[in-house]
């Protein structure tokens, strides 16, 4: 039997609880709201909203929600979401709060990648897809092995260091790649990874990325108590009975994979793996059994969004990677001022 | 040897680095159910890694270690994890958990794979909680908390794995004297419900405060192991640390002095 003040205590904590699922179940019924608002919304045929009539009367405007806007609508959710929970568990397992999916490598990794691909594999999307993928997950190797080697500072201040070299190689690399390139087909092609967008997404790119983003996204849904344990040191953790090495890898590899897949359709996107899992942390406390499925749901309606400016905002695509560095930087500015991001050691 | 043993280490041997030898060279030990044994030596004695060793995170080069007379690699992770708890020495704490989820995590190694803490799991952490004398704090966050309290949150995450064998690593480094009494005391329940306790210590003072079992190490060997009362003595203790030492009695308790 527990005493009275413990179970008055824990009723406390369980109220809590029941109200973060409450919240929970709030952010999942305003993202379903948004994405059918999103669907509807665009500049056909005049900038705003497409009523309901005309959609059943218009051939080309049912064609244009169809097949244009949902394919990328899911694609900003998915892209959310991935870059979100792969912000989340980057930063529970590096147990630092200010590293992201792209820190380590997995971002310019990828954007290399890609342009490799465009410049010498030609630009089929699967095989876009897979070597954005391949050199992300490279990038990420190369950045922890070389901060295991780096015989200087902190743990994180070498990942830091590594991952930074590292991007800064891919960076030179894609330079590289970008002067070879033919300047009519090939440049542009690559430009557009580097500013990020979704016009171009179709049913066919979707369903290539679709289920590996599903099935990691998944996975870390599963293990979202196990990241909790995953952020404690190594020892810790084992004693606690988890088996840090093999659990961090899956975990690391559920993460970049569906990173990797969503740049490779979208480009290089900022900001949202940053700062999402701040915001998710701030609301729902650090516990990642809320902490990283409301990151995702979060990240899902601020890509959403962003994609709704990027697209209705002005006659011609804004990039999305500058509209989500934009927001997000902006966010995290006013985020820092107002209570300061807590980072100890 | 009344008692029978719940850890034994048979001719172990362990180092960090083939090229550097050995750190622990044939250590035999055993611990008693229900006893408190005391590690105490100098720094880089070997007596941390004696403790990752028992804990399971280490493998031995050579010898076993045994667990109810089962080798502790061979025991699944999960398994244990519910028999063996840690209270490291200290841990960086990235994120700001309040006291309680901080302490839930000691639950882990009795869900399953998949499974998230229920009431239970959360009415076993309060208790824990209660144990070590921390329940007031229980909502506080985890980045607030001092030295010393943050050490007590370890201890009851510790003890919310409701392990048979508990292992501290310098537990009283961060304590101050108020809190070095409470941890003697919450050592003394413990041996007192039936738990194994293996700690190392730099503290004679406390070895001697809670243990039956003392082993003297140095440079990464077992120098001495025996019933507390017997190992410490004046001439052992100057020995190891290699300054003089004194070992007074008073109304009882054993005391320390040096100069």
């Amino acid at each position: 039997m527990i005493s009275e003040t413990a179970s008055s205590e824990l009723q406390v904590v369980y109220r809590r609880n029941q109200s973060h699922r409450r919240l929970f179940w709030a952010l999942l019924f305003g993202l379903a709201f948004l994405f059918l608002a999103s669907l509807l919304l665009g500049r056909y045929p005049a900038p705003g909203l497409i009523s309901w009539e005309r959609l059943n009367q218009d051939d080309l405007a049912r064609l244009l929600v169809l097949n244009l806007r949902l394919p990328r609508l899911i694609t900003a959710l998915l892209l959310g979401m991935a870059l979100s929970a792969g912000g989340v568990v980057f930063q529970m397992l590096f147990s630092n709060p200010l590293v992201e999916p792209g820190f380590l490598g997995v971002s310019q990794g990828a954007s290399f990648g890609a342009a490799f691909c465009i410049v010498l594999l030609g630009s089929s999307a699967v095989v876009i897809q897979g070597s954005a993928a391949f050199f992300a997950l490279l990038g990420l190797g190369m950045s922890y092995l070389l901060a295991r080697r780096i015989r200087y500072g902190g743990w994180v201040l070498r990942l830091v260091l590594a991952g930074i070299a590292v991007s800064a190689l891919f960076s030179a690399g894609l330079g590289i790649l970008k002067y070879l390139a033919d300047p009519l087909s090939q440049l542009p092609e690559i430009t557009f990874w580097l500013l990020g967008g979704l016009a171009s997404v179709t049913w066919p790119k979707l369903l290539s990325i679709l289920p590996v983003v599903l099935v990691s996204l998944s996975v870390l849904f599963l293990l979202r108590w196990r990241l909790n344990v995953l952020a404690l040191n190594e020892e810790t953790a084992f004693s606690i009975g988890a088996a840090p090495q093999r659990e961090r890898l899956l975990l690391l590899t559920a993460a970049v994979l569906p990173t990797a897949a969503v740049i490779s359709v979208a480009g290089m996107v900022g900001w949202v793996g940053l700062i999402i899992p701040h915001i998710s942390r701030r609301i729902f406390g650090s516990d990642t059994r809320y902490a990283l499925p409301a990151a995702m749901l979060l990240g899902g309606m601020f890509t959403i969004l962003c994609d709704d400016l990027a697209r209705t905002l002005l006659a011609g695509e804004i990039p999305l990677g500058i509209l989500t560095s934009l927001l997000g930087a902006g966010v995290f500015l006013i985020l820092m001022i107002s209570r300061g991001v807590k980072v100890e050691r | 040897m009344s008692a029978p043993a719940l850890m034994t280490f048979d001719q172990v041997a362990f180092g960090y680095n083939r090229a550097s030898g050995p750190v622990l060279d044939n250590l035999n030990l055993s611990l008693k159910k229900g006893g408190v044994t005391a590690v105490l030596g100098p720094n880089g004695a070997g007596k941390t890694t004696l403790l990752l060793l028992a804990l399971g995170w280490l493998k031995p080069w050579k010898g076993t270690i045994q667990l109810d007379g089962k080798r502790i690699q061979q025991i699944s992770r999960r398994h244990l994890g519910q028999q063996i708890a840690l209270i490291p020495q200290s841990e960086h704490i990235p994120f700001e958990y309040s006291v309680l989820e901080y302490v839930l995590l000691g639950r882990t190694p009795y869900l399953p794979p998949l499974g998230l803490p229920g009431e239970e799991d959360y009415e076993v952490a309060y208790e824990a909680l209660e144990r070590v004398g921390i329940a007031h704090i229980s909502r506080q966050s985890m980045l607030a908390l001092s030295g010393g309290e943050k050490q007590l949150v370890l201890a009851a995450r510790a003890l919310a794995q409701k392990p048979k064998l508990l292992l501290l690593d310098e537990p009283t480094s961060h304590l101050d004297l108020s809190n070095k009494v409470h941890l003697v005391e919450l050592l003394q329940r413990l041996k007192l419900s039936g738990v194994t306790v293996l700690m190392t210590t730099h503290e004679p003072e406390i070895a001697l405060a809670v243990s039956d079992q003392l082993v003297l190490m140095q440079k990464g060997r077992v120098v001495l192991t025996g019933e507390t009362e017997a190992v410490a003595t004046d001439q052992n203790l100057s020995q190891i640390y290699g300054v003089p030492i004194r070992v007074t009695s008073s109304e009882g308790r054993k005391q320390i002095n040096w100069l």
